[in-house]
C-alpha cells in the first residue's frame, strides 16, 4: 500500500468517526423517544463554534477550550430536553421529531445571531501538525480524533452494559411502561439521553473543527450524514454506529481521493438510499421495519 | 354513494374558496407597484407548493422532505428544455410535470412501503443528491450561478412578462388546481386516503390497495410541486440550486404543520406566512430562522391542529356559546 493510499484511508477514518459519534447520539435519543433528531448536528456546529468562541475569544487553551464547549452543549441539551421537549402536550414520535426540527432551526439562527456568520477555527489540540506513519504524512488532528472516539465509544459501551442508570435506560428502551413499573423515571431516561446525545455530538464538533472549519450552517449536513451512518449500522444498535459512521468515512474519502470529490457530498446520501432500499435494518440491526 | 353531509361541507368549501378567489384577483389593482404584484404570484406558488406537501404529509401521512427537489426538478426542466433546446415554455411546463411524475415512480416504488421515519429520511437523500448535481453538472444546470436566460410564457403574439399577466394567470391555474384538491378531499379517493394515514393495515382490511394509492397521491403531489417550479422559472427568468435545497423541503413542512396538518386551508395560512414573512423581517436582519423555529416547536407543541385548526375550533366554540347565552 502506497503512503497516498494510507493517507486517504486515515482522513476517511476520521471523518468517520465524528460520523459514528453523531450517530450514536442519534441512537440513544432514536431508543427512548422514538423520534429522529433533527438537532443532533446543530449540536455539532455549536460543539466547534462555542470551542472557537473559547479559543480566541477568552483565549483559553484548545483542550480547556474543547472541554468547555462539549460541556456546554451537553448542558443546552439538557435544557432543550427540559424546557422545550418535555412541556409538549402532544409525545407522539412524530410530533417530536417535528418539534426537533423547529428546535433546530432556532439553534441555527440563534448561534447565527449571536456568534456571527463567519466560518471559525483554531488549532489542533497538537503543536505538531502531522506526524508520519509509514511513510504517510497523517494530521496529528485525525489521530486526536480516533482515539477520542474509541474511548468515548468504550465508555458508552460500559455506560450501557455495566451501570446501574445505563441499564435503566435500556430497559426504558425496551419497554417504557414495564420500565415504568420497577421504578425508571422515563422522563429522567429521556432527559439523559438528551444530555448524553448532546455531549457526543459537542465533543465530535469540538474535534473535527481543526480540520475542517466550522460555520453556522454546517450542522444539518454532518447531522444527516450521522443519520446515513446509523441507517447503514443499523439504526439503534452502538456497533452498528461506529462500523457505519467508519464505512462511510471511508467510502466517502476513498471515492473523492480516487474517483471524484465533485459529488463527494451526495454518496452518503446514495447509501442511505440504498440500504433504505435493500436492507432497511441496516447491517448490523434486527429487522423492525413495517414493510407493505 | 357518498353521504349528504359530505356533499353538503364540499359545496360550502367550495363556494368559499370561490368569494376568496374572487376577492384576490383585486390585488394587483390595489397595491402601489410592480413588486407587491409579483409578490401576488409567488404567493399563488407557494400555495401550489404547501397545498400538495399538505396532501401527502397532512391528508395522507406520508412525510415526504424532497419537496423542494421536486419544485426543483420541475423549475430546471422546464428552464434547461427552453434554454438548451429552444422548446416553449408551455411544452417545458408539460414536459418538467411529466418528468417529475416519472422521477416520483422511481423514487416512490421502493421507498413508499417504508413507514413513517424511514420514508422522510430516505426523501431527504434524494433531495441532498439532487441538491449535489444541481451544482456539480455545470455545463446542463449552470452550476452554483445558476440557470440564467429562461423565456417568460408567450400566448400567441401576446406578451404575458408583465406582472400582472403573470399574476393573472398563475391565480387561473392556482384556483382550479385548489378547486381540484377540495374535490378530491371529500372524494371516493380522498377519503381512501384519510384512512391510510390512520392505519396502513386497517385500509389494506377495507380492500384500498394502499402501495397504489400511496404512489398515486406521491405522483400527483410532485407533479403539482413541479408545475409551480416551472411557473417560479418563468416568472423569474432565473433558478438558483440553493432555492431547492433540503433546508426549503424542511421549511415547506414547517409551513404546513404551521397552517395545520391535513387542513384544507391551513396551507392558506402557510403560504402567507412564507411570503410575506421575509418581507416583514426584513429591517431585523436574518430573524426569519428565528421566528420559523419558534413556530413550529409552539405549533407542533400547543396547538397540534395549526392556524386552520384553532379557529375553526373558536368557531365552533363561539357557536356553541351562542344558544345559551
Amino acid at each position: 500500500m502506497d503512503s497516498n493510499t494510507l493517507q486517504i484511508i486515515f482522513s476517511g477514518l476520521g471523518t468517520g468517526s465524528i460520523y459514528a459519534l453523531i450517530a450514536v447520539g442519534f441512537n440513544v435519543i432514536f431508543k427512548s423517544t422514538g423520534a429522529l433528531n433533527f438537532v443532533q448536528g446543530e449540536w455539532v456546529m455549536m460543539g466547534g463554534i462555542l470551542a472557537a468562541f473559547c479559543f480566541n475569544d477568552i483565549n483559553m487553551p484548545v483542550w480547556q477550550a474543547c472541554l468547555i464547549a462539549g460541556v456546554a452543549v451537553a448542558l443546552i441539551g439538557g435544557l432543550t430536553e427540559r424546557f422545550l421537549v418535555r412541556p409538549l402536550v402532544n409525545q407522539t414520535p412524530f410530533a417530536l421529531t417535528l418539534v426537533t426540527v423547529g428546535i433546530a432551526l432556532l439553534s441555527k439562527s440563534l448561534v447565527m445571531l449571536s456568534l456571527g456568520k463567519n466560518p471559525v477555527g483554531y488549532p489542533g489540540l497538537s503543536t505538531t501538525t502531522s506526524t508520519h506513519i509509514l511513510g504517510a504524512s497523517v494530521a496529528t488532528q485525525t489521530l486526536w480524533i480516533l482515539g477520542i472516539t474509541l474511548t468515548l465509544m468504550a465508555l458508552t459501551h460500559v455506560f450501557f452494559s455495566y451501570t446501574r442508570w445505563g441499564c435503566a435506560m435500556r430497559a426504558a428502551a425496551a419497554n417504557p411502561r414495564a420500565a415504568a413499573l420497577v421504578g425508571i423515571r422515563h422522563s429522567r431516561v429521556v432527559f439523559s439521553a438528551f444530555v448524553l446525545a448532546a455531549a457526543m455530538g459537542g465533543l465530535a464538533g469540538t474535534i473535527i473543527t481543526p480540520l475542517t472549519l466550522m460555520s453556522y450552517d454546517a450542522g444539518a449536513m454532518l447531522g444527516f450524514k450521522g443519520f446515513s451512518a446509523a441507517m447503514l449500522g443499523g439504526l439503534g444498535s452502538l456497533f452498528g454506529a461506529m462500523a457505519g459512521g467508519l464505512i462511510l468515512g471511508l467510502l466517502e474519502s476513498l471515492v473523492s481521493g480516487f474517483v471524484t470529490s465533485q459529488f463527494k457530498d451526495a454518496l452518503a446520501f446514495l447509501v442511505l438510499l440504498l440500504v433504505l432500499v435493500l436492507r432497511p435494518q441496516g447491517l448490523l440491526g434486527k429487522p423492525e421495519v413495517v414493510k407493505l | 354513494m357518498k353521504p349528504a353531509f359530505l356533499t353538503r361541507l364540499g359545496a360550502r368549501r367550495q363556494s368559499h374558496l370561490l368569494i376568496l378567489w374572487i376577492l384576490v384577483i383585486v390585488w394587483p389593482l390595489i397595491t402601489p407597484n410592480a413588486y407587491w404584484v409579483s409578490m401576488g404570484s409567488a404567493f399563488f406558488i407557494n400555495l401550489l407548493l404547501i397545498a400538495s406537501l399538505n396532501l401527502l404529509v397532512g391528508l395522507t401521512g406520508l412525510t415526504s422532505l424532497a419537496h423542494a427537489a421536486f419544485w426543483g426538478l420541475g423549475a430546471y426542466t422546464s428552464g434547461m428544455l427552453a434554454v438548451h433546446a429552444g422548446v416553449t415554455p408551455w411544452l417545458g411546463t408539460l414536459g418538467a410535470m411529466g418528468i417529475s411524475a416519472l422521477f416520483s415512480i422511481v423514487i416512490g416504488w421502493p421507498t413508499l412501503r417504508l413507514s413513517g421515519h424511514y420514508l422522510a429520511m430516505a426523501t431527504l437523500g434524494f433531495n441532498a443528491i439532487f441538491s449535489v448535481l444541481l451544482t456539480g453538472l455545470v455545463s446542463w444546470t449552470g452550476g452554483p450561478n445558476g440557470l440564467i436566460g429562461i423565456p417568460a410564457y408567450t400566448l400567441g403574439g401576446l406578451d404575458v412578462s408583465s406582472p400582472t399577466a403573470i399574476f393573472v394567470a398563475y391565480w387561473l391555474v392556482t384556483g382550479l388546481i385548489l378547486l381540484s384538491l377540495s374535490f378530491l378531499g371529500n372524494s371516493r379517493a380522498g377519503r381512501a386516503l384519510r384512512v391510510i394515514h390512520s392505519s396502513d393495515t386497517a385500509a389494506a382490511c377495507m380492500g384500498i390497495p394502499v402501495l397504489r394509492y400511496k404512489l398515486g397521491v406521491f405522483v400527483l403531489a410532485n407533479t403539482i410541486a413541479a408545475l409551480a417550479g416551472a411557473l417560479y422559472a418563468h416568472q423569474n427568468q432565473f433558478v438558483s440550486p440553493d432555492v431547492f435545497s433540503f433546508s426549503t423541503s424542511i421549511l415547506l413542512l414547517v409551513m404546513v404543520a404551521i397552517g395545520g396538518f391535513g387542513r384544507y386551508w391551513g396551507p392558506f395560512f402557510g403560504a402567507l406566512i412564507f411570503t410575506a414573512l421575509p418581507e416583514l423581517t426584513r429591517s431585523l436582519h436574518d430573524s426569519e430562522l428565528l421566528i420559523f423555529g419558534i413556530a413550529m416547536i409552539v405549533v407542533v407543541g400547543f396547538m397540534p391542529a395549526g392556524i386552520a385548526g384553532g379557529l375553526a375550533n373558536l368557531k365552533s366554540r363561539l357557536s356553541l356559546r351562542r344558544p345559551s347565552a
